[in-house]
């Protein structure tokens, strides 16, 4: 394997890492404030995609697309907040993981029923697309940089969003402890709506964003949802610096295993049962890594007691 | 019994002019979750080709499989054991078809299969009973190996998803192309991202690239190579292709190569009529999927007007005549119940807003199946 | 006035008529429907023994409900095609025997139990649903890709496995066998629950520290329960594969484990007749809702929302009401 392919496996690993952390701060941020766990995370991925792709359709603009993707999982997101979410807080997970559970075949079903059985189309937008040359020679797709770079600044804004503004002090404060900041008087109902809705948000958008290199489909959340509870977990559920170290390990384990597992077992197998045995002990790869991290830290790289 | 069940024709007209006893047709196919869109095509194309009949003798029973095979077993057991059923059809994939067919056709009921070809039904498994009516699994991916050795390539890359369908296509391609491998690459099932692939193919300094991606997957990958700047030729069979996908890669499959066994443009007199009967019906252009519905169906009918179900012999013998006028022109059986039939290359274009494929050679002609010499029956 | 114990009574007189009915009427698919019922009952009752006597939420049951179905698909095909197992160490047969297969899968899906558990129970709470998520995870791509027994498309045994006796293709017959079965286990987890063992793992998930004080480490009392319920698990799994007479990687994936926790809160978590009503109510859902509409999933969906949400305790505390105590 040369260098260059080497590096940009490594783009690859830390592109898929940072498309993660999209869809794994706010599950994390979710868990962190208000205990809980939600299966339907994936669902407003998938809510983002299809109002992405349909806004796209009706008006030909990539940028109104994400802006509508912003919009419909945040709205969607603080819908299902009133609704359903907000009588779960106090339950055990056990009834969070079921209630969850019945809003995946919901919206699942239900966006079926509003957008029919096939695919919907949506494509990246021509200033981005094509590859751009790297130093040292490396090709790479403009817009798969461009979702590098546009995690790394939802990371950042969220960094600052939780450090350094009134909410960020309320929702660690939240994470702390919760009695106390419903007797200093914060509205914890409309705190708890609104990090809901910013969950939800940013998996919406991770959906539209991903929407437009892979396919807008019923179900497309789910394989994304079970990576990103691998993410939280690796890096310890709550804390967003974990979910990025999180995403980022998991990304590069997926990818280079992948690239690498088939030519490691290449070197005392035949090509074809290298390929296969390979390819199996790459798919299993990150539940292999979130087993081990488990073993060691059985609460994850950052969690807490 | 609370069964979603749709009866073709009147049956009590049937049963007042007794002259033909009917036929029961239980119908197996996945409506919901995310291999609807294919399940959907293959009923719509079969009710279309009874709607066009007239038959009032032939009634369908339809159930959805949700594509969980303990699911589509059960339903095959109801239609069996409580709707004794004459015919089951319908189903949509190897592995469920692998969980229903051996035990419907040990049952003593026919199975015609309108869209999966898994080859152990070819070969050793199969059955007096079974018929398939679209092709066997390995059939589009031979073309395309075929294909790859008249456009002059020399050094392909392969690739398909880590399951037993995925190294059938790369078992089939190899058997017909004749060049060198610059890769072989087995993706986990229901991936989406295909970037480290995409990676190894630019690497690879290969001619050609052959991928079997089906559904969600081969949009993936045609979208994220597209954007790659990787400019090696793609061949695929047409599964990544088909009238449903197309619409939501776009641009990206614009000029690439499948084969298939039908293309909206065969120049027949029965496929123009279902290309323009299925589009004033449905209002959508017919997918490869829809008109296997539509043959299978008329191939039940013509067997239907020439034999009495119950006498098992003769109908199937009506069956092994296939005596229809068939979407692809030319259809025959082999001795293993599976088709012989031409094979065609097609190219993605756009006609006005839609993209579709067009037909611009032929791949194999007269291909029948690897295992029809295991077959013994 | 409606009690815990006259209503489980009740449930399984009607598990009983019902398929006896329909093999008066002969209508045989509410045989196999009902089959279908008592066979998830069981696997529902070993998931409960961990999830509602010891509070361990394990959302990756499907491994030990696969590894019971594919004890049972590798020995049948061996012994249909007539080949060995393996011959060395020592020469292994197939076998189509149901007793065998049964004991093969209890044993193959403890041992599992025992390994996953004894890594997984490192952790408590999210971390272990989703630990034993990703174990889940493992097995099912595993399973998807490993050649040997089809990979995806699974294996198929044309004839069911035989059974000393009986005639287990006629289905009131496979029926009575799957019935007995669900009484020897409830049986069994009743006695369980009521010895030394089940109550020290019911004060354990009540509160684990006081538990220590006395010197009982919980960790070994949650191993055992987790190996228990998961060899309860594997012997369902057998038994479904039976019932289908077909397995695939289907039966690991994570849906499979969810099905099974639904069927525990659809009759209420920690009863011991949960299970048993929870899956029967599933069957009988998914039966009638698939006939309604294409989309009936969003009614299945809504239908167990508001059993989470609005009648906590399932079924049957909808139906005693809350105050019995169920330790």
């Amino acid at each position: 394997m040369t260098f260059v392919l080497l590096a940009e496996q490594v783009l690859n690993g830390l592109q898929f890492g940072v498309m993660l952390f999209l869809m794994a701060a706010g599950l994390t941020l979710i868990f962190g404030v208000m205990g809980l766990i939600n299966l339907a995370h994936g669902s407003l991925y998938m809510v983002g995609a299809f109002a992405a792709a349909a806004t796209a359709a009706a008006t030909g603009s990539f940028l109104l697309a994400l802006a509508a993707s912003l919009v419909a999982a945040a709205a969607a997101g603080a819908l299902m907040e009133l609704v359903v979410i907000r009588r779960l807080y106090g339950r055990d997970h056990l009834d969070q993981v079921l209630a969850t559970f019945a809003l995946i075949l919901i919206f699942s079903e239900g966006t079926r029923w509003l957008f029919g059985s096939f695919p919907l189309y949506l494509d990246i937008p021509d200033a981005l697309s094509g590859p751009v040359t790297l130093p040292f020679g490396i090709e790479y797709p403009r817009y798969r940089l461009a979702i590098i770079g546009i995690g790394l600044a939802v990371a950042t804004a969220l960094y600052l969003l939780i450090t350094r503004t009134r909410i960020g002090i309320q929702i660690r404060a939240g994470e702390e402890d919760r009695e106390m900041i419903a007797a200093l008087g914060v509205d914890i109902s409309r705190l708890y709506t609104l990090v809901f809705a910013l969950g939800a948000a940013l998996a919406g958008f991770a959906g539209a964003l991903i929407g437009a290199i892979q396919s807008v489909q019923v179900g497309m959340g789910e394989p994304v949802l079970i990576l990103a509870f691998v993410v939280i977990v690796i890096g310890g559920i709550g804390s967003v610096k974990g979910a990025l170290v999180g995403s980022v390990l998991v990304g590069l384990t997926d990818t280079l295993g992948r690239a690498l597992l088939p030519a490691v077992f290449g070197l005392f197998m035949e090509p074809s049962a290298a390929t296969t045995v390979g390819a199996s002990l790459a798919s299993m790869a990150i539940y292999l890594l979130m087993a081990a991290v488990l073993i060691l830290r059985p609460r994850g790289l950052y969690g807490s007691a | 019994m609370n069964l979603k069940s749709l009866i073709a024709g009147a049956a009590l007209s049937a049963l007042a002019t007794v002259a033909m006893a009917d036929v029961k047709v239980g119908m197996i196919t996945t409506l919901s979750g995310g291999g609807a869109s294919l399940g959907i095509d293959v009923r719509d194309g079969f009710m279309l080709a009874l709607k066009q009949s007239g038959r009032d003798d032939i009634e369908v029973i339809i159930e959805d499989d949700q594509r969980k095979p303990d699911v589509a077993v059960q339903i095959a057991d109801r239609m069996i054991q409580a709707e004794d059923v004459d015919v089951l059809t319908g189903i949509i994939w190897s592995n469920l078809a692998m969980a229903v067919v051996p035990s419907a056709t040990a049952q003593g009921k026919f199975y015609l299969s309108p869209n999966a070809g898994p080859s152990a039904l070819a070969g050793k498994g199969c059955s007096p009973l079974y018929f398939n009516v679209a092709w066997q699994n390995d059939n589009l991916h031979e073309a395309a190996g075929a294909y790859a050795n008249t456009a002059g390539y020399k050094n392909s890359f392969i690739l398909a998803p880590n399951y037993p369908a995925g190294k059938d296509a790369l078992t089939g391609y190899k058997r017909f192309f004749e060049g060198e491998l610059a890769g072989e690459i087995y993706t986990k099932l229901g991936q989406t991202d295909y970037a480290a692939e995409i990676a190894q193919i630019r690497a690879s300094g290969a001619d050609s690239v052959f991928f079997f991606l089906p559904g969600g997957m081969g949009i993936s990958f045609l979208k994220q190579y597209a954007d790659s700047g990787v400019d090696i030729p793609l061949i695929g069979p047409a599964f990544s292709f088909d009238q449903g996908i197309l619409q939501a890669v776009g641009d990206a499959a614009l000029g690439v190569i499948n084969t298939s066994q039908w293309s909206k443009d065969l120049d027949n007199p029965t496929n123009a009529a279902f290309v323009e009967s299925f589009q004033a019906e449905y209002g959508r252009l017919p997918s490869l999927y829809a008109s296997q519905g539509f043959d299978t169906a008329n191939l039940l009918i013509s067997a239907v007007e020439a034999a009495d179900v119950s006498d098992t012999d003769a109908f199937r013998a009506a069956l092994e005549a296939a005596n229809f006028d068939s979407t692809r022109g030319k259809f025959r059986f082999n001795t293993n119940h599976h088709p012989i039939q031409d094979i065609y290359v097609r190219e993605v274009v756009k006609e006005g807003d839609i993209y579709t494929n067009k037909v611009i050679g032929v791949a194999i002609e007269d291909r029948g199946d690897a295992y029809a010499a295991e077959c013994q029956m | 006035m409606l009690t815990e114990r006259r209503l489980n009574i009740l449930v399984l007189a009607l598990l009983l008529a019902v398929p006896l009915w329909a093999w008066i009427a002969n209508e045989p698919f509410t045989i196999t429907l009902a089959t279908r019922a008592v066979i998830f009952a069981i696997a529902g009752v070993g998931l409960n023994l961990a999830l509602g006597t010891g509070g361990l939420v394990s959302l990756g049951h499907a491994a030990f409900f696969g590894i019971g179905g594919y004890a049972m698909g590798i020995l049948a095909s061996h012994a249909q095609a007539y080949t060995a197992i393996f011959e060395w160490p020592v020469m292994l047969e197939g076998t189509k025997s149901m007793p065998i297969i049964w004991l093969v899968a209890i044993l193959a899906s403890a041992l599992a139990a025992l390994a996953i558990g004894a890594l997984s129970l490192r952790t408590s709470g999210v971390y272990f649903i989703m630990i034993t998520l990703a174990f889940g995870q493992m097995f099912y791509y595993f399973m998807i890709s490993w050649p040997a027994y089809g990979g995806e498309d699974g294996l198929s045994i044309y004839v069911r496995n035989g059974f000393p006796g009986l005639n287990t293709l006629d289905p009131i017959q496979f029926f009575g066998l799957t019935f007995v079965i669900l009484l020897l286990v409830l049986g069994l987890v009743t006695r369980l629950r009521a010895s030394a063992f089940g109550l020290a793992l019911g004060a354990a998930r009540q509160n684990e520290a006081r538990l220590r004080a006395v010197g009982i480490d919980p960790y070994r009392l949650y191993l055992l329960a987790f190996t228990l319920s998961g060899a309860i698990t594997g012997l369902s799994g057998a038994l479904f594969a039976d019932l289908n007479r077909f397995v695939s990687p289907t039966m690991f994936s994570w849906h499979t484990s969810g099905e099974i926790i639904v069927f525990i809160i659809l009759g209420g978590v920690g009863r011991l007749m949960g299970p048993v009503i929870g899956a029967a109510l599933y069957v009988m859902l998914e039966h009638l809702l698939g006939g309604v509409s294409d989309y009936w999933q969003i009614y299945f969906g809504a239908i167990l929302l508001a059993v989470v949400l609005f009648a906590r305790g399932g079924l049957i505390g909808l139906l005693v009401g809350r105050e019995v105590a169920h330790d």
